[in-house]
C-alpha cells in the first residue's frame, strides 16, 4: 500500500511560493517533490475554465510584486511568464468620475479637473512612495534574523539593515515611520484634498485586512502595494496572459526543467516526526514519503496546527500560532458576461475598462463597508477592485463575451449565522447591486456567476478563514514576528521542517519572495 | 480644456486655442508635448526657416502651454516677495521681472517672469504646476490665487521685425516699450497685454490674451506680419534660440528641487548661473538662510557655457574620412565633460548656432574647473567611437544683439 520513496526535499502544497522554493531547491541540484491536493496547480495563483469558455483567475488575479530577480533566476519569460500592463485606475462615481492613467499628462489633467493641487501633488506623491519602498525593500529582501536570540549571521544581518538604514534620508525617514504607524485615510489626508483619490489609494491599504481605511496600521499595507515594480517601474500592476495561473504554470515548468517532480491530486495527510525531527510525510490515500527537509507552503495554522501535532511543538510557539491573526476579511465574484458594463459616468468603451476598476467613492463608504463586517455582516455596499481579464487578454473568454473580476471587501469569516448557500447568493447579490448603481446594464449581461465566500476560498484554496495573505499584513505579525518570534526564518520548531508560504516574511501577493528565501536559507545550512 | 474649437483632432492631450490655426498650419505634423499640450515641433518639414525667422525676420510662437498664476490682492507684493529670489518691493507697475524661486534650502524649484499688473496684482508664469508651493506659501497672506492657466492664451513674437508688426496692428506704438517692460493696447477691439518679453535674446513680445480673442489675434498677426516675414515657428527653433541666449530649460537643464527625489539632482540659483537674481538685501525670502550659506562658503558647480572647438572637432572627422558632423537640431542628451582623466561636468544641452558658426552647449562645471577660458574635454561619438574634444568656458549669453534691449531713437 504505501511506497517510499526518498526526496532531498519535499513541498506541502503547489501554490507559486511552494512552486518557487522547489523550482531553487531543484536548481540548486536537491531531489525535490511537490505534493499538491487539487488537480491543478497554483494554489490561490490558478486559472481555471469555471463555465466552458470562460477562464478565470478565481482567486489572486493581478500581478506585481512578483520578485525581478526570481524572474531572473528561474527563467520565468521563458517557460510563459507575460505580464501585460494594467492602464489604468477608474473610480466611478454617483455623477462623475476618477481616471488614472499610466500617462503623466493625461492623469495630471484628469486629476487637476477635480483637485489641481492634488494634480500637483500627485506627481510628487508617486515618486516619494518610490522612494519609501526602495528604503524598505532591503527589509523585505532579507531573510527575516531572530531578534530575540541572534546567532552571529543574525547579528550581521541587522547590522547591514542598520547600515542601510543610516543611507535613508531625513525625508525618507519620516514617512517611513508614518506610513508604519497611521492609517492609510490619515497618512493620505495629509498630501490629498479629493475625496475619491483618496479613497481609491486609500483601498490598497485595506485590502486582505480586516481593517478600514481609518484604522491605525492600514498604511502600512499600502506601502506593501506600492513596493511592486515590473520591468523596474515602481507601482505597475500586470495582467498575466492567461491569469495567474500561468505565473504558477511557468514557475512549475522552470521546476520541473531544474528537475523537480510534481503531483497534483496529492494531498498530504500529515509529516512524519520522529524524535522531534521530520522524516517525510504521509498522503491521505497512505503513501508515503521520505525526505531529508519537509517543507511548508501552507499557512501558519495548517502548517503547525492540522499537519503536525501541537505535541511535537514548544507550547509557547503553539500559543504564538493560535494567536496568530487570519481573519478573512474579503470574497471574489467572478462574472461571465455578455459583453461590457457600459458605466454612467463614463459610457462605452476605452481605456477605463482596460485597468482596475475601483468601487470606493469616499472614505464613509469603505468605512461603513467595514463597519457592516465589524458585526457580522458582509458589506451591504461593498469596496470592490474589478478587472475585465477577457478586455486585456482576449483569450479569457469566447469572442465578444467577456470575464469580469471583483475582488469583494468585506466578507468576514466570522458570518452570523455562518456561510450557507443562501448567504452566499445573497452576497452575490449585494455585490452585482454594487455594481449597477455605477453601470446598470451589469444585470442584462450576467451569463454565469461564481461567488466565493471566505469560508469557499478556505475549502476550496486551504486559506485558513479565507484570509488571501495566510495572515494578515499588520505591524505586530511581519518580518521578525511573521509569523512568530524566533521561527521567522523559515525554520519550525521541528528540525527539518520549514515554512515557505505567504504566512512567512515578507508576507502575501505573488511575489515569490516567501518560496524562494526559504530556498536559499535551507540551502545555506544544508 | 476646450476653448469652444471648431477644429477637433482625436488626442488625448490639450489643444490650444490656436491649434484650429496652428494644425492647418503644421505642414511636417510633429509634435511634441509642452505641459500636457500637443505643441508644434515645427511647421515646415525642418526647422531651419523658423530658426532664421527668429534672428532675421519675426517668429510667431504659441506660448499658451506656461503656467499662469495671477496673484492679487494687499499682501500680494509681500508674498511674491517672500517667495522669490528677486526684489518685488521695487518692481513697478507695467514692469516684468525674470526670477528663480527656491525651497527653503535654497534649491531651485522653477524659474519664470513676474508682471505687475496693478499695484495688488501680479501675475507669475512657470514651467511647471506650482500652484500647491503658490497656495502653501500663501497661507495666512491677505490674497487670492488664481490660476490662469486656461483664462490666458498667449503668443511670442520674436525677431528683427517683431517690433514693426506689432506696431501695424497695436493702437499704440511700442517704440518706448523697453525691454521687461509691458503695456496694455487693443489690437483694433481686442484688448490685450504685450511684454517685451521672451525666450530667443533676441527683440521680441510676448502677447497675452483672453483665449475667446486667440484665433483673431493670430490671424491679425499673420495678415500684417506677412510683408514684414512673419513665420509661425515651432519648439525646434525655439530650443536653438535660447541656448544661443544661455536660457535655462527646466527638466533639461535643471530639475526642480520639488521632484528632484536625490539631492545632487538639486541646483541652487547660484549653480544655475542665475546669482544676479538673488538679492541677498531684502529682507528674507525663501531660502535666504541657505543661500547665503552658499555664498560664504562658495558653491560646488557652476553653469557655464562651452564652444566646442572646430580644429579639433573637424580633425575627428577628417580621421574617418568625413565632414565634420554638426548636430542639425538642438540636442538634451547630458554630455560628460572631462579635465584629463577626471569628469569634472556634464553639458546639458546643445546646439550647432547657425548664426554665430559655432558649436555651443550650456554645461554644469564644477566650480574648480569653471573659470571663462579654461579648456575641458567635450566628450562625443565620431562614427560609433568615443572620442573627447576641445571645449572652452565661455561667458553667456552666447548671442547678445543690440536690438534685444534697444529702442528707436
Amino acid at each position: 500500500m504505501s511506497a517510499v520513496k526518498n526526496y532531498d526535499a519535499i513541498i506541502i502544497g503547489g501554490g507559486h511560493n511552494g512552486l518557487t522554493a522547489a523550482a531553487y531547491l531543484a536548481r540548486a541540484g536537491k531531489k525535490v517533490l511537490v505534493l499538491e491536493r487539487r488537480y491543478v496547480l497554483g494554489g490561490a495563483a490558478v486559472t481555471e475554465e469555471v463555465f466552458p469558455g470562460f477562464k478565470f483567475s478565481i482567486c489572486s488575479y493581478v500581478v506585481s510584486l512578483l520578485k525581478p530577480n526570481i524572474i531572473r533566476e528561474l527563467m520565468l519569460p521563458k517557460f510563459g511568464l507575460e505580464l501585460l500592463p494594467l492602464e489604468s485606475t477608474f473610480t466611478p462615481l454617483e455623477n462623475d468620475y476618477l481616471l488614472r492613467t499610466t500617462d503623466e499628462d493625461q492623469t495630471y489633467r484628469e486629476i487637476s479637473r477635480h483637485s489641481p493641487r492634488d494634480a500637483e501633488t500627485y506627481m510628487r506623491f508617486g515618486p516619494l512612495m518610490g522612494q519609501i519602498g526602495m528604503a524598505v525593500r532591503p527589509i523585505l529582501e532579507t531573510i527575516a534574523p531572530n531578534a530575540i536570540r541572534p546567532s552571529l549571521a543574525d547579528l550581521g544581518a541587522m547590522k547591514k539593515l542598520l547600515n542601510h538604514f543610516k543611507t535613508l534620508s531625513d525625508e525618507q525617514f519620516e514617512y517611513l515611520t508614518k506610513l508604519m504607524t497611521m492609517s492609510s485615510a490619515d497618512f493620505l489626508d495629509e498630501w490629498f484634498e479629493f475625496e475619491p483619490l483618496k479613497a481609491t489609494m486609500s483601498a490598497s491599504g485595506i485590502i486582505g485586512t480586516f481593517m478600514g481605511p481609518r484604522s491605525p496600521g492600514s498604511a502600512y499595507v499600502m506601502l506593501h502595494h506600492y513596493m511592486g515594480d515590473i520591468d523596474g517601474a515602481f507601482r505597475a500592476w500586470g495582467f498575466q496572459r492567461g491569469g495567474t495561473g500561468a505565473v504558477s504554470m511557468a514557475i512549475a515548468c522552470s521546476a520541473k526543467h531544474f528537475g523537480a517532480d510534481i503531483l497534483t491530486e496529492a494531498p498530504v495527510e500529515k509529516v512524519i516526526v520522529k524524535n522531534g525531527r521530520a522524516m517525510g510525510v504521509v498522503l491521505e490515500n497512505g503513501d508515503e514519503y521520505q525526505a531529508d527537509k519537509v517543507i511548508s507552503g501552507l499557512d501558519p495554522k495548517l502548517s503547525f496546527l492540522k499537519m503536525v501535532d501541537e505535541s511535537d511543538l514548544p507550547s509557547d510557539f503553539v500559543t504564538d500560532i493560535k494567536n496568530f491573526r487570519i481573519r478573512g476579511s474579503s470574497g471574489k465574484v467572478n462574472l461571465a458576461l455578455d459583453g461590457l458594463p457600459n458605466f454612467i459616468s463614463l459610457p462605452g468603451d476605452g481605456p477605463h475598462l482596460r485597468g482596475a476598476i475601483s468601487i470606493s467613492p469616499s472614505y464613509d463608504y469603505l468605512e461603513r463597508a467595514y463597519d457592516d463586517a465589524k458585526y457580522g455582516n458582509f458589506s451591504q455596499e461593498p469596496y470592490m477592485d474589478i478587472i475585465f481579464p477577457s478586455v486585456i487578454d482576449p483569450g479569457m473568454a469566447p469572442p465578444n463575451k467577456h470575464v469580469m473580476s471583483c475582488f469583494v471587501q468585506y466578507a468576514p469569516y466570522d458570518i452570523k449565522g455562518g456561510w450557507n448557500d443562501q448567504k452566499r447568493e445573497d452576497f452575490g447579490d449585494a455585490v452585482v447591486n454594487a455594481i449597477a448603481r455605477f453601470a446598470p446594464n451589469i444585470k442584462d449581461i450576467i451569463l454565469h456567476r461564481q461567488v466565493l465566500s471566505p469560508a469557499d476560498l478556505e475549502a476550496t484554496f486551504g486559506l485558513t478563514e479565507g484570509n488571501i495573505f495566510h495572515g494578515e499584513l499588520t505591524l505586530q505579525q511581519l518580518f521578525v514576528l511573521r509569523p512568530a518570534a524566533k521561527w521567522a526564518d523559515y525554520r519550525t520548531p521541528i528540525k527539518n521542517y520549514y515554512q515557505c508560504g505567504s504566512g512567512t516574511h515578507p508576507g502575501g501577493g505573488i511575489t515569490g519572495s516567501p518560496g524562494e528565501m526559504s530556498a536559499k536559507k535551507i540551502l545555506r545550512n544544508w | 480644456m476646450s476653448y469652444g474649437n471648431q477644429f477637433k483632432a482625436h488626442t488625448q492631450l490639450k489643444l490650444s486655442p490656436f491649434f484650429e490655426r496652428t494644425s492647418r498650419l503644421n505642414e511636417s505634423q510633429e509634435w511634441r508635448r509642452w505641459s500636457g499640450y500637443l505643441a508644434a515641433t515645427n511647421y515646415e518639414l525642418t526647422h531651419e526657416n523658423e530658426y532664421f525667422a527668429i534672428r532675421t525676420k519675426a517668429a510667431l510662437l504659441d506660448i499658451t502651454p506656461l503656467y499662469k498664476y495671477i496673484i492679487e490682492g494687499p499682501d500680494a507684493q509681500r508674498f511674491l516677495d517672500r517667495m522669490v529670489t528677486r526684489n518685488i518691493g521695487i518692481c513697478r507697475v507695467g514692469q516684468v521681472m525674470y526670477t528663480p524661486w527656491c525651497d527653503e534650502d535654497g534649491k531651485q524649484i522653477d524659474d519664470g517672469t513676474i508682471q505687475r499688473l496693478s499695484d495688488q496684482k501680479f501675475r507669475i508664469t512657470s514651467a511647471e504646476p506650482n500652484l500647491e508651493w503658490i497656495e502653501y506659501n500663501a497661507a495666512g497672506m491677505d490674497l487670492s490665487i488664481w490660476d490662469d492657466s486656461y483664462t490666458t492664451a498667449a503668443l511670442a513674437i520674436q525677431g528683427p521685425n517683431s517690433r514693426t508688426i506689432l506696431n501695424a496692428v497695436t493702437s499704440d506704438s511700442l517704440n518706448n516699450l523697453n525691454f521687461f517692460w509691458m503695456m496694455e493696447t487693443r489690437f483694433g477691439d481686442i484688448p490685450i497685454s504685450i511684454s517685451r518679453t521672451g525666450y530667443t535674446g533676441d527683440l521680441g513680445y510676448e502677447i497675452w490674451m483672453d483665449p475667446k480673442d486667440a484665433l483673431s489675434v493670430w490671424d491679425l498677426l499673420m495678415d500684417m506680419g506677412k510683408p514684414f516675414g512673419i513665420t509661425p515657428t515651432g519648439l525646434q527653433a525655439l530650443d536653438m534660440a535660447r541656448i544661443e541666449a544661455g536660457l535655462i530649460l527646466l527638466d533639461v537643464d535643471y530639475i526642480s528641487s520639488r521632484h528632484a527625489i536625490v539631492e545632487s539632482r538639486k541646483s541652487s540659483p547660484y549653480e544655475l548661473g542665475l546669482g544676479w537674481a538673488v538679492k541677498m538685501k531684502k529682507k528674507d525670502f525663501i531660502g535666504k538662510k541657505a543661500l547665503e550659506a552658499e555664498l560664504s562658503r562658495g558653491s560646488k558647480w557652476e553653469f557655464v557655457g562651452i564652444e566646442i572647438q572646430w580644429a579639433e572637432l573637424e580633425n575627428h572627422y577628417r580621421n574617418v574620412g568625413l565632414a565634420p558632423g554638426l548636430p542639425g537640431t538642438a540636442w538634451r542628451t547630458s554630455t560628460p565633460l572631462y579635465k584629463g582623466n577626471k569628469q569634472v561636468g556634464y553639458a546639458t544641452s546643445g546646439c550647432w548656432s547657425p548664426i554665430l558658426k559655432r558649436y555651443i552647449a550650456l554645461a554644469h562645471v564644477k566650480s574648480d574647473y569653471a573659470q571663462s577660458g579654461s579648456t575641458l574635454d567635450f566628450e562625443l561619438k565620431v562614427e560609433h567611437y568615443r572620442k573627447v574634444t576641445p571645449a572652452i568656458v565661455v561667458k553667456t549669453p552666447f548671442f547678445d544683439p543690440e536690438r534685444k534691449r534697444s529702442c528707436p531713437q
